[in-house]
């Protein structure tokens, strides 16, 4: 059976892990590769590797840095972060990553999607979305690694992901950012509504604080994935117990 | 001499990061003479089945693919590219398999593509399998998939049972990534490179 996903996000600027409360204040939490090496070890199913700082400062992601990271992980990882032509996301696929995440380049021009669909097919391509609730809906942010550029980017969550979709994406990420490293919970209103939407894998990112948010993610929102950052950084939460608990739950999971 | 056979297509660098982990000697090509004298091949892919058949193609290599005695390894796309077709783009490929790749249909509960770590199944006694049991999970992503047949050595149900590894003589496939499969992705790589 299809194990559903626990997936560490590895927020990161200048080569280390930071983890910023709602994305202002970045804390340093560790080395990169030490640290996807220590998830792999705990039992991660995939990471994430977000170089939040790429796209607000329009550089892109390192690819010697991506390398590193497939030369010493056995499991698959995406590589977000300031991807804006098929061009760089294919160096990056070549480079070992798994799959490349775009978030603000896809919001600026989202025929981007359609080009790395094309060129490296859509099992390839995930489509990240920072989306907040305002007014009883949801709408995309954009360039959310940098607190004095982040800004709504004129577009409603739940057009955006079936937009992104029928262009080509294999994945969405949504992030519901009134969550953000609060670690209240997933936003599992939003979240099901947009995964009734899709027939895409859908992963939740944003608000996990304690084991019960992972089992009603699953459970209520019906995702594919749960990603989550502070709480595996700062161990409140290991995975193994985590896994162990979803199992008990009756969440498949790879053990 | 495990030579990776380059396409142009993503993935070929995890594989060869993951023969290296192993210790193999490995090493990218995409030259007809030099895949045709190496002593193992593996045939990585990632993407369109009609793209990377027109590579193949373009570089000469449909030949010295086919006509391969030494063991090859396809992986992802590269075991799909291994049966007679695909309906992906209504592609002829290497026909080194019978059978027809075909679309897996997605649904609301069904999600595609099918990604994600999930469970080999009925597996067979073959000398890429050694270590590894029903029941172990390997990661998965693709839209298409192989049939189930009498050169499967393994399968996954999503939906319905597909072929996860297939075998016929000389030629190995695995529908998952073995590169990214932890222990068990491992395991099969290393008994490849035993070979």
């Amino acid at each position: 059976m299809l194990a559903r996903r626990i997936i560490p996000c590895l927020d990161v600027k200048d080569g280390k892990v930071v983890k910023g409360v709602q994305f202002v204040g970045h804390e340093i939490l560790g080395d990169a590769v030490d640290m996807a090496l220590r998830y792999r070890d705990e039992g991660a199913d995939e990471l994430v590797l977000y170089d939040i700082t790429a796209s607000s400062e329009g550089r892109t992601v390192d690819y010697n840095w991506v390398s590193e990271i497939a030369r010493a992980l056995d499991i698959p990882f995406c590589v977000a972060g300031g991807i804006r032509s098929a061009e760089q996301a294919v160096k990056c696929l070549n480079s070992g990553a798994d799959k490349v995440s775009i978030n603000s380049p896809a919001l600026e021009r989202p025929d981007l999607i359609n080009e790395l669909a094309e060129m490296a097919g859509s099992q390839c391509v995930v489509v990240g979305i920072d989306s907040r609730e305002m007014d009883g809906d949801y709408y995309v942010h954009q360039y959310s690694g940098d607190p004095d550029k982040i800004r709504q980017a004129g577009r409603r969550t739940l057009d955006w992901v079936v937009e992104a979709r029928d262009r080509g994406a294999g994945e969405i990420v949504l992030n519901c950012m009134n969550q953000d490293g609060v670690r209240k919970g997933y936003n599992l209103r939003q979240l099901r509504l947009v995964r009734d939407l899709l027939d895409i894998p859908l992963v939740a990112s944003g608000g996990a604080g304690a084991p019960e948010h992972f089992t009603e993610v699953f459970t209520k929102a019906d995702v594919s994935g749960a990603l989550a950052a502070s709480v595996f950084h700062k161990k409140i939460i290991a995975i193994p117990d985590l896994k162990r608990d979803l199992q008990r739950a009756g969440i498949p999971v790879r053990l | 001499m495990i030579t990776v056979i380059e396409i142009g297509c993503a993935n070929t660098a995890s594989v060869l990061f993951a023969l290296e982990r192993l210790g193999a000697d490995a090493r990218l090509s995409s030259d007809p003479a030099e895949i045709a004298a190496a002593s193992k091949v593996v045939l990585p892919g990632v993407g369109a089945a009609g793209f990377a058949m027109s590579r193949i193609r373009e570089l000469g290599l449909y030949d010295a693919i086919r006509g391969l005695t030494v063991p090859l390894l396809g992986v992802c796309l590269g075991q799909q590219l291994l049966f007679e077709g695909s309906q992906e783009g209504d592609v002829e490929c290497l026909g080194l398999i019978p059978g027809q790749v075909t679309r897996m249909e997605a649904s609301h509960d069904l999600v595609v593509p099918h990604m994600g770590w999930n469970q080999l199944e009925a597996i067979q006694d073959d000398v890429l399998t050694k270590g590894v049991s029903a029941g172990d999970f390997a990661y998965f992503v693709h839209s298409f998939a192989c049939p189930v047949n009498a050169f499967t050595v393994a399968t996954t149900t999503y939906g319905q049972p597909f072929a996860a590894m297939v075998r016929k003589g000389n030629v190995w496939g695995c529908q998952f990534h073995p590169e990214r499969s932890s222990v068990v992705g491992a395991d099969i790589l290393k008994n490849f490179v035993a070979l």
